[in-house]
């Protein structure tokens, strides 16, 4: 049970992390939006919160003095800085690692890390100190980054806390009342207005005498402290929302304070008021206008936000913001309750047991074709019908949008760019191409790889960039889209594109080419992905490309993909790679070669001919075929696995596409279309060339896969 | 706790005795809600309250309001320390005293 939640913690704080890393990285384009600092503080005190809970001290205490830092921000007490952010994202990579060490069952952290843990926390401490020996917030807050185009009208002009107060409704039945909090509170300082709000009392039959429906709006002058302040409304603060904006708040937090106020629109400019954003004599100055342009054209009240702005009372972002946060609100909450968490592993199962469930209806349909009994035909392709249905919707269960993985990236490109005094943007497209989650986990060192090597190797310096006539900020490109049953992912970069003499000369020093061979582009850049080229320095230094690509090109193929590099000197490079859309379930078209079986993923096959005599006795002399005019290549797949029989007495071409090329594939005989559950083969087979997977028939026997694009490039080849 | 209505020259006469409080909540909102049902001005007079707690500034607050829904006269003719204490506090004297006067 214990490990269960500390499980359940590890996978929430890798989200909590990643969200810290978007916000911080957001944040960094806009250091004043309040909605990020306040969801990066979340992120935070849930990550605190939870390891508290199940235990894990070293992440506690750690996060506890960066709560404590972006408390502060979010009041408008300390500007986020530049400084910060980095800051912030050592920390982020800090508490990670602490995880990390937790998840190990480690208590003792390895003394580099406990060392890294006190300098982050002495940094973080000594920022905390600054903001409380500078103290004035009015004066922290105001750096030039944070003040806004209006440097005056940021601020309110009260001296006094402002208090916000909505009363949970069984404050009284346990025994509180509102009464007490707000003598105790007038003790603490004066108190300059109070407002009583009534708006959430329901009609008379449904009110209950003894629930608590009352709300205040407080101002008080004190020279308490915050926590001072909290402390009064310790012992409702569970089931009360409480918010308390220090004396020349921001103006933005008066917004917050408005997005978060349960009270109607209608209400809008008496709650501004109350926050003192305006003054009373504007808001009254606000409702007669009000009150005129009802009388005009009956359009109501609702319309007072509106009419605020257009009298230059309000800032449209402030009545923007409370409009706009409702209606995220909405959505977001759709969203949460359409998702459900479920173990990976049990999914599995799922699609293993439709797996076995395709081979036994495929069984079932055979026996009752022949047994010719047409009402238990006609429910067992009833059956089939369904069983399709339940396995399209099993896959369609494991598929997730690449996206999520595609914007863990933004925080590599950002590191290297200001690591290598570089400007680099990271445009991603086709975030929301889904597929298999298995592929999207084991893409993502391999893409983690390109993307690192296009910006670190590919974009080139601002100055070199400008002096080849590009512009200075350099963009790694990700892209994803579907293409003929596979998914295609490109990452490419407008840098300086791949060097042909260096990978010319280092592929002759390493013996995989010959003096004097001509090679086609797209054979001199396949090199890079030999394992030849992987260690050597040199190449990283001088010509870019070549760090452990082999081992890129092997995840790939590991995946039954494929890897491709394009690249235009000066122009920058393209590395596709193409992996196919699911790792189980495929639709097949059967085959028969010297009675074995095979089968050949339906999404690559084009067409089918018949091989004509002219071709077959000519096939001796060449592997090609004259298809209505065109060149086609083809593969006698009776040679290819070299089965022993007499050549059949008509043979088909079975014509695939796989990466834009085309290429005949001879067999005996056709069967159509099937169903097939791949069975991987056995680390016997695993080098078996052309054969991908096994799959088992309705009528027990074997069908070989066909490994098409391993075929594809044999043609090539030859 | 006490609470009794008489008619008096047309208008429902409230009388509440003792302590407004959580305690007896129920039954100062169905006292209320009578006195609501039936015709004519409604008149408070809660000169011999000794105690009252926000559940019966809500009930104050609920009979206004719904007086007001029902077009009716409502008046608090009088007042006790203690009521007035609590809507000192809650910054409703104005809400509730100048139909008093």
């Amino acid at each position: 049970m214990e490990t269960e939640i500390l499980q359940t913690f590890l996978s929430e704080s890798v989200e909590l992390l990643q969200e810290m890393e978007d916000s911080l990285l957001s944040l960094e384009n806009s250091p004043n939006d309040q909605d990020r600092i306040n969801s990066l503080f979340r992120s935070v005190h849930t990550i605190k919160g939870s390891s508290g809970i199940v235990g894990i001290e070293s992440v506690e205490k750690f996060t506890h003095g960066i709560e404590n830092l972006l408390s502060q921000a979010r009041d408008g007490a300390i500007p986020i800085t530049g400084g910060i952010i980095e800051l912030m994202l050592e920390c982020r990579d800090h508490i990670s690692s602490l995880l990390e060490f937790a998840s190990a069952g480690e208590a003792e952290l390895p003394a580099g890390v406990a060392q890294r843990d006190r300098a982050l926390t002495a940094k973080v401490n000594s920022l905390l100190n600054g903001a409380a020996a500078g103290n004035e917030p009015k004066e922290k807050a105001q750096t030039p980054k944070a003040a806004g185009p209006r440097p005056e009208g940021d601020k309110a002009e009260t001296d006094a806390w402002h208090i916000s107060l909505r009363f949970g409704r069984d404050v009284l039945r346990n025994g509180m009342d509102p009464i007490s909090f707000l003598n105790y509170l007038g003790k603490l300082g004066e108190i300059t207005s109070l407002s009583t709000l009534c708006d959430a009392m329901p009609a008379q039959a449904e009110m209950d005498p003894e629930s608590c429906y009352l709300g205040f709006e407080i101002d008080l002058r004190s020279d308490l402290d915050k926590k001072a302040i909290s402390d009064v409304f310790e012992f409702v603060k569970d089931d009360c929302a409480i918010h308390i904006l220090p004396p020349h708040s921001r103006i933005d937090d008066y917004v917050e304070l408005i997005r978060g106020l349960p009270e109607s629109d209608t209400m809008l400019g008496e709650i501004l008021v109350r926050g003192k954003a305006l003054t009373q004599s504007e808001l009254e100055q606000a409702l007669k206008l009000q009150k005129a342009g009802a009388d005009e054209d009956h359009r109501g009240k609702a319309l007072i936000g509106e009419i605020m702005v257009n009298a230059g009372m309000v800032y449209p972002e402030m009545v923007d913001a409370a409009l706009e946060k409702q209606k995220k609100n909405l959505v977001a909450k759709a969203r949460e309750a359409l998702t459900i968490r479920i173990d990976a592993a049990k999914l599995d199962v799922l699609v293993n047991l439709v797996g076995e469930l395709v081979i036994s209806s495929a069984n079932m349909e055979q026996h009752s074709q022949r047994i010719k009994d047409g009402a238990l035909m006609e429910s067992s392709s009833g059956m089939l019908r369904l069983v399709e249905e339940i396995r399209d919707s099993a896959m369609k269960i494991r598929m997730v949008p690449i996206g999520d993985t595609f914007s863990r990236f933004n925080r590599v490109v950002r590191d290297i760019s200001r690591d290598f005094g570089k400007e680099i943007e990271l445009a991603v497209s086709g975030g929301d191409t889904e597929l298999d989650k298995t592929v999207v986990e084991k893409i993502n060192d391999p893409l983690m790889h390109l993307v690192r090597n296009a910006a670190d190797h590919g974009i080139e310096k601002p100055e070199a960039r400008v002096e080849a006539g590009k512009p200075p900020k350099g963009i790694v490109r990700l892209n994803a889209y579907h293409d003929a049953g596979s998914i295609v992912i490109e990452v490419s970069d407008d840098g300086r594109g791949l060097n042909r003499g260096r990978i010319t000369e280092k592929a002759l020093n390493a013996g995989l080419i010959s003096q004097g061979q001509t090679l086609s582009d797209r054979e001199l850049f396949g090199l890079i992905f030999e394992p030849g080229f992987s260690t050597a320095e040199e190449v990283t230094k001088l010509s870019g490309r070549g760090v452990g690509m082999d081992v890129v090109k092997r995840n790939i193929e590991g995946l039954r993909g494929t890897v491709e590099v394009e690249s235009e000197d000066g122009r920058g490079a393209t590395v596709r790679i193409r992996l196919p859309l699911t790792l189980a379930i495929i639709d097949g078209f059967m085959v028969d070669v010297d009675n074995s079986f095979y089968v050949i993923p339906l999404d690559m096959v084009v067409e089918c001919v018949e091989l004509s005599e002219a071709d077959r006795e000519a096939a001796n002399r060449r592997s090609y075929m004259n298809l209505r005019g065109e060149v086609l290549p083809y593969i006698r797949l009776r040679e290819y696995f070299s089965a022993e029989g007499a050549a059949a007495s008509h043979e088909n071409v079975v014509i695939v596409q796989y990466a834009g090329q085309k290429t005949g594939l001879v067999v005996d005989e056709l069967y159509g279309e099937v169903q097939t559950v791949i069975k991987s083969l056995g680390k016997v087979y695993r080098d078996v060339k052309g054969i991908s997977g096994a799959t088992i028939m309705g009528n027990g026997r074997v069908a070989l896969i066909i490994d098409v694009p391993r075929l594809v490039q044999t043609v090539d080849a030859a | 706790m006490n609470i009794d209505a008489t008619i008096e020259k047309g208008a429902c006469m409230v009388r509440i005795e003792g302590e407004m409080t959580i305690y007896n909540a129920f039954d100062i909102k169905r006292g209320l809600g009578q006195c609501l049902g039936s015709a004519g001005e409604i008149r408070i007079d809660l000169s011999q309250v000794i105690e009252m707690d926000t559940s019966g500034v809500q009930l104050l607050l609920l009979a206004k309001r719904e007086a007001r829904r029902l077009k009716r006269g409502l008046k608090i003719v009088s007042h006790s320390q203690a009521t007035r204490s609590v809507y000192e506090l809650y910054n409703l004297a104005h809400h509730f005293e100048d139909l008093g006067a």
